[in-house]
């Protein structure tokens, strides 16, 4: 016989892989145009330069490796990269940032390690991180709200993507860096949180990256996904209470030196890592009880980077540490097997016992 | 000028120290020939065939553990005696590259003229018959090792691959590149 | 009474398993038909788990319908009847469905058309038997597990005798998609059914059976509720709709709370799990004595005209049943033998169906979802959908790397091969074929290894007997050489005497 073996199952669900991407990209949607809204052409601009940059990487990688191009672009998975990058920057960062940041995403993060499904880190956040590192200046100036009042024009936003912004008169700080700043000169809690606004951070009208600053417009996005079945309730359930219970239990001890829980919760990246970032199927664990422990554990780092830490948001490098722990947690955190004890061993043997009527 | 002093000192120190007690340690432990040579023989089939190329299965194993030989180099052994020898010598090994067509002698009824030279030469009494009878195999005791098929005046025996049943059938592995 | 069971809430909250697409329909809404008499019936000798059966009829014998062709051959084992009557014209090779597609031995029938049977022994009031006799009726009457794996029910019927029996479960879940022959059964046959239980459980020593059977088919939960009305210990469980709720550990768990040791039986934990159809052929078998020669087999799939049930003798080939379901409508792109999960893919319409049987597919291109596969995205649906709680997608990396003994370590043991993880698979990768192949390696490997062993126990014997006939020929040569010494010696010295006495 030697028509080829057909295995078993021979039925299939719809979803496909590039289904996946999509549905992650519409839920993605309200935040992004949120942040275009806020932050008018620049943002636009820089989006798209940024997804742009990670699909020629993919491509050229791709190429270069001598694979298939075109069906591994199809799936959609190097454009979410770019697109989930951009949403970290800063709206009104030169375009030079996100090609840069976008091609360190693809080529040293994804194709590296040997494309889909084989990379270790968060390609987007291992972006993020290259240039905060490298350009802390242009990757920590955010737009004023002043400025974003004013209404941008595309010329403008062509100048912004060549030149940069210019002056500092144009940017300030996001809650996370201001806070930092004056706790670091000496100021305490209550003065810093001044310019703490809980229904701006609903809206959006606040500093902050692209895609970070509304966050019911991010919430609502994850409540999609989820509702969707593409992610588990699990990761962003583990990653708030990770970043918030110890926030909470620390600024209930000292209430001037840490900030509550629903600041940190809702500044900086921290939702868009619970619904977006940490849920990532390539550097998250599988297993359920692996998917705790890495949700938890991504929390509470970006809670003590951001309290101790050197720089004032710690989401990406929190993402990056627990990454690492990923494919150990996948092979200790192994789900129970059905008819045997955690361990491995089998179950003894229970009789029936109680009458079912 | 002292600092530097003490730290030369005291690397030399540490250095001559570790170096005698390992010197002492491999006069003290040294092992007279290599046990291995014996275990890799044991894990051979002991048919002393000679496909291999080396005499018999204990120059064979002498060879795989001098690094000299592949723990492949044995045909009746096949795929399952290259993995044990491989993980016991912890050599690196893919399963898929090993050759794994297990080969049992066959017999042509025609041909056979019943000299019972292969059946006094089989080393693991895999064939059967008598003067002027017809011979036959048994699958389940033939190790391929070809020693028959050499001296068999009328050619009448050839190594074949084992017949393939429901029963012995292994679904391939999937070629994908996952 | 038959009540309805309502499962903790633990239960309830366990994920597992998927919901494909049922699928059930046309064929669950149409009666049984039957699918008449082919022009040759091929009865395979391995239709049942275990070993094949051994033929005892020769070519060219006549055969009645209901004849025994072939014995069981072992503990394990079942013996095989004639569907019709007619000739035996062929006992060899013929097309089975196996995933290999390599054939099996069948004993061919070509069909009198008189359809006579042979004289059948009834029991008017089979419940009076004793256990044992039973079980031997039933092994008897060829009767296996109608379900799919084909395990001979007699063996589980001796169960009782060794171990102690609580409760019957009857399999009426039916979570193949596609499949509703265990539907119209329950709906057309529930009394036969339920008759049949009451018979297992008096085999076994059971106090109670338990039939479960998923919500999507209320009309079978209905039927089965008025058959069992007049049997307080015979109680009709709805349960979720869910694949793989048919596998017989999970269906222990969902009925009863109790999760079967791994490695272990269902008898465990005092359980006997029998398929509905197996119930009503161990009625048949015993009020009749009719033995298994028939079974309801669904006829469906997106390349035929008009999907139906069909009740099909033993033999019958698949070009047959495909007629009678009206027909192919278009080139299928699968021909499957039992459910899409875990049936077989044929090429043949000449093979057989045999009593394992359930479905006979023709699939579309579009149903079977062929697509190439694509890279891993560690989704973890597979983890999600595994219904014994395995991780499909890091065996099959460990696999894909030939490392068998590690993707061993992790459950590859525990792994039904119900096809979850594969049907929701994103990427298409063929994970089933993985475990499969991982499966089959390892134990092609175990048995090349006992014949190594077996080989190398016989050179060592033979080393040691030529050495032994070697020296045990030298010393008789030795003997022999001492002996004429002597005898030469003894010669001399009598001829020394002789010579001294004539001196």
């Amino acid at each position: 016989m030697n028509s080829p073996v057909q295995a078993s199952p021979h039925a299939l669900t719809q979803r496909t892989s590039g289904r996946i991407m999509a549905l992650v990209m519409v839920a993605l949607l309200p935040a992004t145009l949120a942040g275009f809204w806020q932050f008018g052409w620049p943002a636009f601009c820089l989006w798209l330069v940024t997804v742009a940059s990670c699909v020629l990487a993919e491509a050229l990688c791709l190429q270069w490796a001598g694979k298939p191009v075109a069906p591994v672009l199809a799936d959609g998975s190097a454009a979410l990269t770019g697109w989930l990058l951009a949403m970290s920057l800063p709206p009104w960062a030169p375009w030079w940032l996100g090609v840069l940041g976008g091609a360190f995403s693809i080529v040293l993060a994804k194709q590296v390690f040997g494309g889909m499904g084989c990379n270790v880190f968060n390609p987007a956040m291992v972006g993020r991180t290259v240039l905060l590192v490298s350009f802390p200046v242009q990757m920590t100036q955010w737009v004023s709200p002043a400025l974003i009042a004013q209404g941008t024009d595309l010329a403008q936003a062509v100048s912004i993507g060549l030149h940069g912004v210019a002056t500092d008169a144009m940017t300030s700080a996001s809650l996370l860096g201001h806070v930092k700043t004056e706790l670091g000169r000496g100021i305490d809690l209550a003065g810093a949180m001044v310019a703490f606004a809980p229904d701006q951070a609903y809206t959006g009208a606040r500093p902050g990256s692209l895609g970070e600053t509304s966050a019911l417009a991010i919430v609502a996005g994850g409540l999609f996904l989820v509702f969707k079945r593409v992610i588990g309730l699990r990761i962003p359930i583990g990653y708030i209470a990770g970043l918030c219970l110890p926030a909470a239990i620390a600024h209930a001890a000292a209430p001037d030196a840490f900030m509550p829980a629903g600041a940190h919760l809702l500044s900086g990246g921290a939702l868009l890592c619970a619904f977006f970032i940490a849920t990532d199927y390539v550097t998250s664990p599988s297993a359920p009880f692996g998917q705790w422990i890495y949700a938890v554990g991504a929390g509470l780092l970006t809670w003590l980077i951001r309290t101790w830490g050197g720089y004032p948001e710690g989401v990406a490098f929190a993402i990056l540490l627990m990454n690492a722990a990923t494919p150990l947690l996948d092979l200790w955190a192994r789900p129970r097997i059905f008819g045997r004890r955690v361990g491995g061993k089998p179950l003894a043997a229970r009789r029936v016992q109680e009458p079912l009527r | 000028m002292e600092q530097m002093i003490t730290a030369v000192m005291s690397l030399t120190a540490i250095g001559s120290g570790l170096g005698i007690v390992l010197g002492v340690a491999a006069r003290r432990f040294a092992v007279e020939g290599d046990s291995r040579v014996k275990e890799v023989e044991d894990m051979l089939p002991a048919a002393n065939c000679g496909q291999c190329g080396f005499p018999g299965c204990a120059g064979a194993a002498e060879a795989i553990v001098a690094g000299t030989a592949s723990p492949t180099c044995c045909p009746p052994g096949g795929k399952v005696v290259a993995l044990a020898i491989a993980e016991h010598l912890g050599i690196a090994l893919d399963a898929d590259e090993v050759d794994d067509v297990p080969l049992i002698a066959v017999i042509e009824d025609a041909l056979c003229i019943g000299c019972t030279k292969c059946y006094r030469l089989c080393p693991s009494d895999a064939i059967i018959g008598a003067m002027k009878q017809l011979h036959g195999v048994f699958e389940d005791a033939c190790t391929g090792c070809n020693q028959c098929a050499e001296k068999c005046p009328t050619g009448a025996i050839t190594m074949q691959p084992l017949p393939l049943t429901v029963g012995t059938w292994v679904m391939p592995k999937p070629a994908l590149a996952a | 009474m038959a009540h309805l069971v309502i499962p903790p809430i633990r239960r309830l909250l366990t994920r597992w398993g998927i919901h494909p697409d049922a699928r059930k329909h046309p064929a669950a809404g149409l009666d049984i038909v039957d699918a008449g008499l082919p022009p040759l019936l091929v009865l395979p000798l391995a239709q049942q788990a275990g070993a094949p059966a051994r033929p005892i009829v020769r070519i060219g014998d006549h055969v009645l319908r209901g004849q025994c062709v072939a014995e069981a051959a072992g503990p394990i084992s079942a013996p095989v009847h004639a569907s019709t009557s007619g000739t035996v014209i062929a006992i060899g090779e013929a097309p089975m469905p196996h995933a290999s597609g390599l054939p099996g031995l069948a004993i061919t029938v070509r069909p009198d058309g008189e359809d006579r049977w042979i004289e059948r022994a009834g029991e008017p009031y089979p419940i009076r038997l004793a256990p044992e006799e039973i079980a031997r009726r039933v092994a008897e009457a060829g009767v296996v597990g109608m379900g799919g794996a084909a395990f001979p029910a007699a063996v589980k019927l001796a169960l009782g005798q060794r171990s102690v029996i609580d409760t019957v479960i009857l399999n009426g879940s039916e979570c193949e998609p596609y499949l509703s022959c265990d539907d119209r059964l329950m709906r057309e046959n529930a009394a036969d059914i339920i008759e049949g239980a009451r018979l297992i459980m008096r085999a076994t020593g059971a106090r109670r059976v338990l039939a479960g059977i998923e919500d999507n088919k209320p009309e079978a939960i209905d039927a089965m509720k008025v058959a069992a009305h007049p049997y307080p210990e015979v109680a009709v469980v709805r349960i979720p709709s869910r694949y793989p709720m048919g596998a017989e550990r999970q269906l222990i768990y969902t009925l009863l709370g109790v999760e079967p040791p791994a490695g272990g039986r269902a008898a465990d934990v005092g359980v006997v799990v029998h398929n509905v159809g197996t119930a009503a052929a161990v009625w048949r078998a015993l009020r009749h004595g009719e033995p298994l020669i028939e079974r309801v087999v669904t006829v469906a799939g997106g390349a035929l005209a008009a999907p139906r049930n069909v009740r099909a003798r033993i033999g019958t080939p698949l070009y047959w049943l495909i007629e009678r379901a009206g027909g192919l409508t278009r080139e299928p792109a699968r021909m499957v033998v039992g459910g899409p999960m875990m049936g077989v893919a044929v090429s043949d319409l000449d093979t057989p169906i045999g009593k394992g049987a359930s479905g006979v597919l023709a699939l579309t291109s579009a149903e079977v979802g062929e697509r190439e596969p694509s890279a891993c995205i560690r989704c973890g649906s597979c983890v999600t959908a595994c219904p014994v709680g395995l991780m499909p997608l890091e065996m099959a990396n460990r696999i894909h790397a030939g490392e068998l003994g590690q993707a061993e370590d992790i459950g590859l043991r525990d792994c039904l091969t119900c096809g979850a993880c594969g049907y929701v698979c994103p990427s298409r990768i063929p994970l089933v074929q993985y475990f499969a192949h991982a499966r089959g390696e390892l134990a092609s490997r175990e048995r090349e290894r006992h014949r190594l062993d077996h080989v190398r126990e016989l050179t060592e014997a033979r080393a040691e007997r030529v050495e032994r006939e070697a020296r045990e020929k030298a010393e008789a040569h030795a003997k022999r050489k001492a002996e004429r010494a002597a005898a030469q010696a003894k010669e001399a010295a009598a001829k020394a005497r002789d010579e001294e006495i004539s001196a």
